[in-house]
């Protein structure tokens, strides 16, 4: 789950690390009061649940970008007015865009020099791990390509947690001094805190900035959490913005399903999360390409698979469907049973292309011969696909 | 032969008398899997459909039954706990077939295990299966047939897939491993590809992995250097957007060689016959092994 910048920000003044002073606005003069009590020069920052935002720019008002530095509250209300209610388009949001509902307006920071600092969990090891580089302000993917020796790492070892010589052998690493050295090497004891504290999957800071007069700030503050951890942290799972979501996404995992919707016509049903990446894979083998991810889970019932197909036929691009079911725990007669009955509710008229196999296989293709829909069956994953491409009109 | 599980292997269930682990706990043992005791806190001295003998805790069933495999049912919040109390009674083979737990939590089980006299499998993950002998997990038993191919795959139903596949060919097999979608688990391809090497009753190995991570590029440079017997493999996901997490909380791409291509190239490179079409399995590791 991600939360927004100012969101971010408040819990990391929970933990201790400094952060510009600031907060959020929902009107043009919220933004100008803000900025008022803050004086001097604010930055105005979109808020929005993706990266790029200071290179992005609007799609009303293509002169117009996600993050401006403003001198006087007045101009602070009228930047946030510009921003309000529009969308904006970043490299991370689709060519769509995503609706800025809210900005952070907080004082503007004097920069000696940008670092990054990101807390993530590397799999390869298993551990949480620190990674910091000195190229702060740029897309780390690209310094880690082009310049990997500028990407420094600490692994933690789990059972102490991270000890101060980590966050201090960072900090030197980086090449800091005195004061700066001591209150970096702090900072990342703290981001580490937060990520533990918190169920994080990812904390990132990019810039941490050391000010012309030597202080360390997060002046960005990026968080992703785990998921399955936010039973335990009622206060992260209360920033979930929905607004954010996916809305086809957002109903799916209400309804305890896995979808991602893809941009192809071929709508897919699938039981399992590997085999429902294998049956994109296979459309796309077959010359077609899928419309989405969709994981009905191993004991799918008549009301998911119901929602299911809500959710397929609610993307307008979806010109076929695709089954694939494997029963296992998930019997083959109850989803032919969900098939059947969602198909009658939702009035399905597209084409709809089963392939069933597993538990009580028989019983289940024979519901779906005796339904009176018209449904193709299929024998095995490359017929159904091959089916399914000839019925979303043919090949690419 | 076979690996890790067969006849001789007597099972504790941990969670036996919840939903899930009742349901697979009745299906285990219909299997012929050979169930010696469940273990639920507070129900001990009882026992389970009036046959299996049920404790309070592991160190107690191990004691009383000689139990020298487990498999947990047991909800997300509780799983590291489970996991962590076989590891104390020292069960060699651990299988955690449930699905959501948290993250941090399993960076501390697999640190806290490493020194261990156990293997842990999963976490969600389908279990473990010698077809005929014993069965451990969810997977669906009547779709196995006993024989020499063996399977190691990060997902489940897509395991299902290829065993029916190797079925439906008449390839037996000797023994199946899901190691699960969690970005953090017990055992994994090298660990596989090593067991089915040194088993003299595999003759050929079916590999499905997953983007995401690099534990399919690690089982892939391992084989290069030291498997003598046929592979075939497969990635899911060729056609999964970066940064979307599929499913598996393991399976979201992140960057760099953890890609579908990234995987089959290191696959391909390592001397494992691929095939995109997921249908082909089976057929595939028929020409793998027919080239020898």
């Amino acid at each position: 789950m991600k939360i927004h910048e100012f969101q971010g920000k408040e819990l990391f003044r929970k933990f201790g690390i400094p952060v510009p002073k600031g907060a959020a606005a929902k009107t043009p003069e919220e933004a100008q009061r803000i900025a008022s009590e803050l004086g001097g020069k604010v930055v105005v920052k979109s808020q929005i649940h993706a990266g790029g935002r200071g290179k992005g720019t609007l799609i009303e008002k293509p002169d117009v970008r996600g993050v401006k530095v403003v001198s006087t509250p007045q101009e602070a209300a009228e930047y946030t007015k510009a921003l309000l209610g529009n969308h904006l388009r970043t490299k991370q949001t689709g060519p769509e865009g995503q609706k800025v509902k809210q900005v952070l307006v907080e004082q503007a920071s004097e920069i000696a020099k940008e670092l990054y600092v990101a807390v993530v969990l590397d799999r390869d090891s298993s551990r949480v791990t620190l990674i910091a580089s000195t190229e702060g302000g740029m897309d780390i993917e690209e310094v880690a390509e082009k310049t990997p020796e500028k990407i420094l790492k600490q692994s933690i070892e789990p059972a102490t947690g991270m000890m101060p010589f980590a966050g201090r052998k960072l900090a030197y690493q980086l090449g800091m001094t005195g004061d700066t050295a001591k209150q970096a090497a702090s900072i990342f004891g703290k981001l580490y805190d937060t990520f533990i504290g918190t169920d994080a999957s990812m904390v990132e800071v990019n810039p941490l900035i050391i000010t012309k007069s030597g202080d360390v700030m997060a002046l960005d503050a990026k968080l992703n959490f785990d998921e399955n951890a936010l039973f335990r942290h009622k206060e992260v799972a209360s920033l979930r913005d929905i607004d954010e979501e996916d809305p086809k996404e957002r109903d799916a995992k209400d309804a305890n399903l896995s979808y991602v919707a893809l941009d192809g016509s071929i709508g897919c049903l699938v039981n399992g999360a590997g085999l429902a990446m294998a049956t994109m894979d296979i459309i796309k083998y077959a010359g077609g390409s899928p419309a989405n991810f969709l994981d009905v889970g191993g004991g799918a019932t008549a009301a998911q698979v119901t929602t299911a197909f809500k959710i397929i036929l609610a993307d307008k691009n979806v010109k076929a469907i695709l089954v694939n079911i494997f029963g296992g725990i998930a019997k083959c007669d109850v989803i032919a049973e969900g098939i059947v009955t969602a198909a009658k509710q939702v009035g399905l008229k597209l084409p709809l292309v089963v392939r069933l196999e597993g538990t009580n296989v028989e019983l289940g293709k024979k519901i779906l011969a005796e339904s009176g829909l018209a449904i193709t069956p299929a024998n095995d994953m490359l017929d159904a696909a091959t089916k399914a491409v000839a019925a979303a009109g043919g090949k690419k | 032969m076979s690996v890790l599980v067969d006849k001789n292997t007597r099972l504790l269930i941990q969670g036996i008398t919840g939903q899930a682990g009742s349901f697979h706990a009745k299906q285990m043992i219909e299997y012929g899997t050979n169930v010696v005791a469940g273990v639920t806190p507070g129900k001990g001295g009882e026992k389970f459909e009036s046959k299996v003998p049920m404790f309070d805790t592991v160190a107690q069933a191990v004691k009383h039954t000689g139990a020298n495999a487990t498999v947990i049912y047991v909800p997300p919040p509780f799983a590291a706990d489970a996991i962590m109390e076989a590891a104390e009674a020292k069960v060699p083979l651990i299988v955690c077939i449930t699905e959501g737990i948290p993250i941090l939590d399993m960076v501390r089980v697999k640190r806290a295990i490493t020194d261990m006299p156990v293997r842990l499998i999963g976490p969600n993950c389908p279990g473990i299966i010698t077809p005929g002998q014993c069965k451990i997990g969810i997977m669906p038993g009547f779709i196995h047939k006993p024989g020499r191919i063996a399977v190691v795959s990060r997902s489940g139903t897509l395991t299902y897939e290829a065993v029916y596949q190797l079925s439906q060919l008449g390839l037996g097999q000797s023994t199946c491993i899901g190691i699960g979608g969690d970005p953090v688990n017990g055992t994994n391809f090298v660990d596989c590809l090593k067991l089915f090497n040194d088993d003299p009753d595999t003759d050929g190995v079916i590999m499905i992995g997953e983007i995401g991570g690099s534990a399919e590029l690690q089982g892939a440079q391992w084989a290069k250097a030291n498997m003598k017997k046929p592979i075939a493999g497969f990635i899911a996901g060729a056609t999964a957007p970066p940064g979307k997490r599929m499913g598996h909380a393991g399976a979201i791409i992140s960057g760099g060689e953890d890609t579908a291509e990234g995987k089959f190239a290191a696959m391909e490179a390592a001397g494992i016959m691929t095939t995109r079409d997921p249908s082909k399995l089976a057929v595939t590791l028929q020409k793998a092994m027919k080239r020898g």
